[in-house]
């Protein structure tokens, strides 16, 4: 055989591993020590999967007759790793807009759906996977409603074996005010008065006000029956479920003056809202904690965004959120950096935030946070079998995982990166 | 790229905050200023990454420098003793790829070849994230022009001597170094001109190696006539008129003469490759690949040339040359023989530099020292300056890290930084000065405060993930 077709043999070999069989499977994971994120970790325990769930978990579990028996002892297991807001499957190479779907042209796209453009066989969800990464929201980005983020695991043929949940929430760039910009076209910094701003970020919250008004109306008309009465409206349809309440908006704002603004107009238009980015965030704790807002922060390793913040701003702001009392998740918004979200959770652990609050905002918060906790989050029985299995802290560097599984499905940590790795260690 | 960065300017407040930040901002200004020319360093764990590691060692510095190392070091009388019990102490990181302490932009892009300019002349010492850097454990950094070029402008390497003037942050004694760079960038393949503005030649990779091969055959000629120049001149010949100075010839005679380092900021492997037979054909050595993504494919090639490798952990996929990058490039190129450091080329990754060395024992099974190698021992041999820095040893400059934990540890934080033997950072003090420095900025927004009569619109500051043109794309 030759080292050609050695090599795509080994390809094809990966990719069934990858892939979710359609039958069903039954494993043992027996020996490890099991964080369930439920209660107290199993010492001992044994995990058993069971048609794509967990079955059963605790010391004295019996193992099912034909299961597949992963033997665990000295390992640890731990939930899936979940990035809620990211890009995968949205973009391939960054600076080659052919293969970038995040944004779409025009500011209200209340109605896309990521879903729609996610590319199963990107690359880099393998990527990701490998680090632990079980499940995301795929999230788009541009213009003031951007669309909706959809919910997938990291493996599948297709969108319909990836999804979770197509339809999570809708993404609004929370308008800013801001004086100067940086123009890309001229490389320069653009300067505007702050009158002019500002009448354009009021004119674009009229606008907001407009369609949430254009919608209720819609929602009104469709409830009693009139919809035959009018075209259909896509983008109304998709924001009447806003202001029914079916649909949380995710709204991303960093600067403390936009996430009030943002709580504001939530609350005046009763909508479910979610804040993401929120680096200053720490400076409406109390609002936040008060109106039982969660957020979803964007990656620890960010520079502060005063010069004259403390250094740290970035480390220990999840700690004090979480002092605070409000409900925080790590997320990297990004699709190759994805694999880095363990560090972002890991690198607020010294500033503050304890280890398991830490390990929870990259499990089972991000799931409560988007409404998903009665499927993923925790190892507990009835729940998906999204875990992952660890020779040690999987918020610490040198962490290997071992094993993966995804909907009960064993799936292999083979990617691209490995495979080069190896084609290119063999070089004589 | 994806990161964060820093405000492009200031207006409104601005100022005035600022001016209040340097007058009381972090406080190891104040630190220093009793300069202690003996300090003892106890009871520490001493990762020395040259002689192992030491358990319960102490460190004596004299003058700035490493006076003693190991188990039993006695204290003169009159030192200043740090106790370190359960902590780490490590060589100060040395970042190999900075843009750092710039005042104004990196890139003069407008032109192919720009060694006519330095970084050196644009350094501003009051830019925070040296203050930042330091705090994440950072002493020296290469702070290079940008990528724009085939053959860039002239580097610096720093100490980050937070509170010291431009001068004073310059590494005296590290030899010089350039810019080069390869593939996309100095192409212009993801930058539009501004309006109104040609494309600029070079336009492909066959056009940037042809940049770099017309400006040495000119550095050459160049050196030729000053060497006719000189030796009639030794001949005792009357009336000689030298040749006309070339400002832009000068660095790449000194290039060819194994006087200036060249750090070449590239991608794909066979640009690495092409780079390296032209270094060859004029017979010079390429100190650094930077970024150097697809080192890991002529790894046997680079360490044959001699040349080190600077890279980035994981970064990869931003573009099509990154497209093939690993997160086991580092690990494979060490081991096949490549001197190797991880550097940052942003002021937010060289915050964590020692997390990103960890990555290298996941990816591709480093030891503990290797990976630490990378951002110390590896890149100060890569400058040049590792008689100087780089590792625990006597005789070499007192720059230092103290931290909670082991550096390759996620959870490890910084407490002490030294620089020649003094405390530059300290985040005790940073941490006890918060309140006095956040009640002077209220006073002086207080003050600023418009009176009604004259009410002047509240400005906002930019957006923090405002991205500047240096990181657009490394």
């Amino acid at each position: 055989m030759n080292r050609r077709r050695f090599f795509l043999l080994t390809l094809s070999l990966a990719l069934l591993l990858t892939a979710a069989p359609a039958f069903a499977q039954t494993y043992a994971i027996r020996g490890a020590k099991i964080y369930t994120l439920a209660g107290p970790p199993i010492e001992n325990g044994t995990v058993v999967i069971s048609n794509g769930k967990i079955t059963a978990v605790g010391r004295t579990v019996a193992i099912p007759s034909g299961a597949q028996v992963i033997n665990a002892s000295g390992l640890q297991v731990y939930p899936g790793l979940f990035d809620s807001v990211s890009r995968l499957g949205l973009t391939e190479i960054g600076a080659v807009s052919a293969t970038v779907d995040t944004n779409e042209l025009g500011d209200y796209n209340p109605h896309l759906l990521a879903a729609t453009a996610v590319h199963p066989a990107s690359e880099h969800i393998p990527v990701a996977r490998a680090n632990g990464i079980t499940h995301a929201v795929a999230a788009p980005a541009g213009g003031v409603m951007s669309g909706q983020g959809s919910a997938i695991h990291l493996t599948g043929w297709t969108i319909e074996e990836m999804s979770i949940a197509p339809s999570l929430a809708l993404v609004l760039n929370w308008p800013t005010v801001q004086t100067q910009t940086f123009d890309f076209a001229t490389f320069t910094v653009r300067r505007r008065p702050f009158t002019e701003v500002k009448k354009e970020y009021d004119e674009k919250i009229a606008q907001l006000e407009d369609w949430l008004e254009a919608a209720r109306h819609y929602a009104q008309a469709t409830e009693k029956g009139a919809a035959d009465k009018f075209e259909r409206d896509l983008k109304l349809e998709a924001l009447a479920r806003l202001v029914r309440g079916q649909l949380p908006v995710l709204v991303m704002a960093n600067d403390h003056r936009d996430i009030k603004n943002a709580v504001e107009f939530a609350e005046k238009h009763k909508l479910k809202i979610i804040i993401a980015g929120g680096a200053e965030a720490w400076k409406v704790k109390d609002l936040l904690k008060q109106k039982n807002i969660p957020v979803i922060l964007r990656p620890t390793q960010s520079l502060p965004g005063e010069e004259d913040d403390p250094y740290d701003k970035p480390f220990t702001n999840p700690g004090e959120l979480h002092a605070a009392g409000v409900k925080i998740a790590f997320a990297t918004f990004d699709s190759s950096d994805s694999r880095t979200l363990p560090y972002e959770a890991a690198n607020a652990v010294p500033y503050g935030l304890p280890w398991e609050e830490a390990l929870k905002a990259i499990t089972l918060y991000p799931a409560q946070i988007l409404g998903l906790a009665d499927k993923l989050g925790t190892i507990e029985v009835g729940k998906l079998a999204n875990l992952i299995v660890t020779d040690g802290d999987p918020l610490e560097i040198k962490t290997q995982v071992r094993h993966l599984f995804i909907k009960g499905q064993l799936t292999s940590t083979d990617n691209r990166h490995q495979q080069l790795w190896e084609k290119y260690r063999a070089r004589p | 790229m994806k990161r964060n960065h820093p405000n492009t300017g200031g207006t409104g407040l601005w100022p005035v905050l600022f001016i209040v930040f340097l007058a009381f901002g972090p406080p190891a200004r104040a630190a220093h200023a009793q300069n202690p020319t003996v300090t003892v360093i106890q009871n520490a764990t001493i990762l020395t990454v040259t002689q192992g590691t030491i358990e319960k060692g102490s460190i004596l510095i004299r003058d700035g420098k490493i006076a003693a190392v190991g188990r039993s070091v006695r204290v003169p009388a009159g030192a200043t003793v740090i106790d370190a019990t359960r902590h780490f102490v490590s060589p100060g990181i040395i970042d190999c790829h900075s843009h750092i302490a710039v005042d104004g932009g990196v890139n003069e892009g407008s032109i192919a070849v720009s060694s006519m300019v330095g970084i050196e002349e644009v350094i501003d010492p009051a830019d925070i994230d040296i203050y930042r850097d330091l705090a994440g454990g950072v002493t020296s950094a290469n702070v290079l022009h940008g990528s724009a070029n085939p053959i860039g402008g002239k580097n610096a390497v720093i100490k980050l001597r937070w509170g010291k003037d431009a001068k004073g942050l310059l590494f005296a004694g590290a030899p010089p170094g350039i810019k080069f760079a390869l593939g996309e960038n100095p192409k212009r393949s993801n930058f539009q001109p501004p309006p109104g503005f040609p494309r600029r030649y070079p336009n492909t990779r066959m056009g940037v190696m042809d940049v770099i091969r017309q400006a040495f055959s000119e550095a050459r000629e160049y050196r030729k006539r000053w060497q006719d120049y000189n030796r009639r001149k030794t001949a005792g010949e009357k009336n000689l008129i030298p040749p006309a100075r070339d400002l832009k010839l000068e660095p790449l005679v000194e290039i060819l003469e194994g006087k200036r380092l060249v750090h070449a900021h590239c991608y794909r492997a066979d640009e690495i490759l092409q780079l390296i037979r032209l270094a060859e054909e004029f017979g010079f050595k390429v100190a650094t690949f930077q970024h150097v993504l697809e080192g890991y494919k002529v790894a046997k090639e680079i360490a044959a040339h001699g040349a080190g490798a600077s890279t980035f952990s994981d970064w990869w996929a931003y573009k099509v040359e990154a497209y093939d990058a690993i997160p086991y490039n580092a690990a494979l190129m060490t081991q096949k023989g490549v001197v190797v450091s991880i550097n940052s080329d942003s002021a937010e990754e060289a915050r964590h530099l020692n997390q990103e060395a960890a990555k290298t024992m996941k990816f591709g099974g480093l030891s503990e020292t290797e990976a630490l190698k990378l951002v110390t021992l590896n890149p100060a041999k890569q400058l040049r300056i590792d008689n100087r820095v780089g590792s625990i040893e006597v005789g070499k400059d007192a720059d230092l890290v103290i931290w909670d934990k082991h550096p390759l540890s996620v959870y490890a934080v910084a407490q002490k930084v030294l620089i020649d033997g003094q405390v530059y950072f300290d985040r005790q003090k940073d941490i006890a000065q918060r309140a006095a420095i956040e009640k002077e900025k209220k006073a002086l927004l207080e003050k600023e405060k418009p009176k009604k009569e004259e009410k002047k619109p509240e400005e906002k500051k930019p957006s923090a993930t405002t991205q500047s043109p240096a990181e657009v794309q490394p």
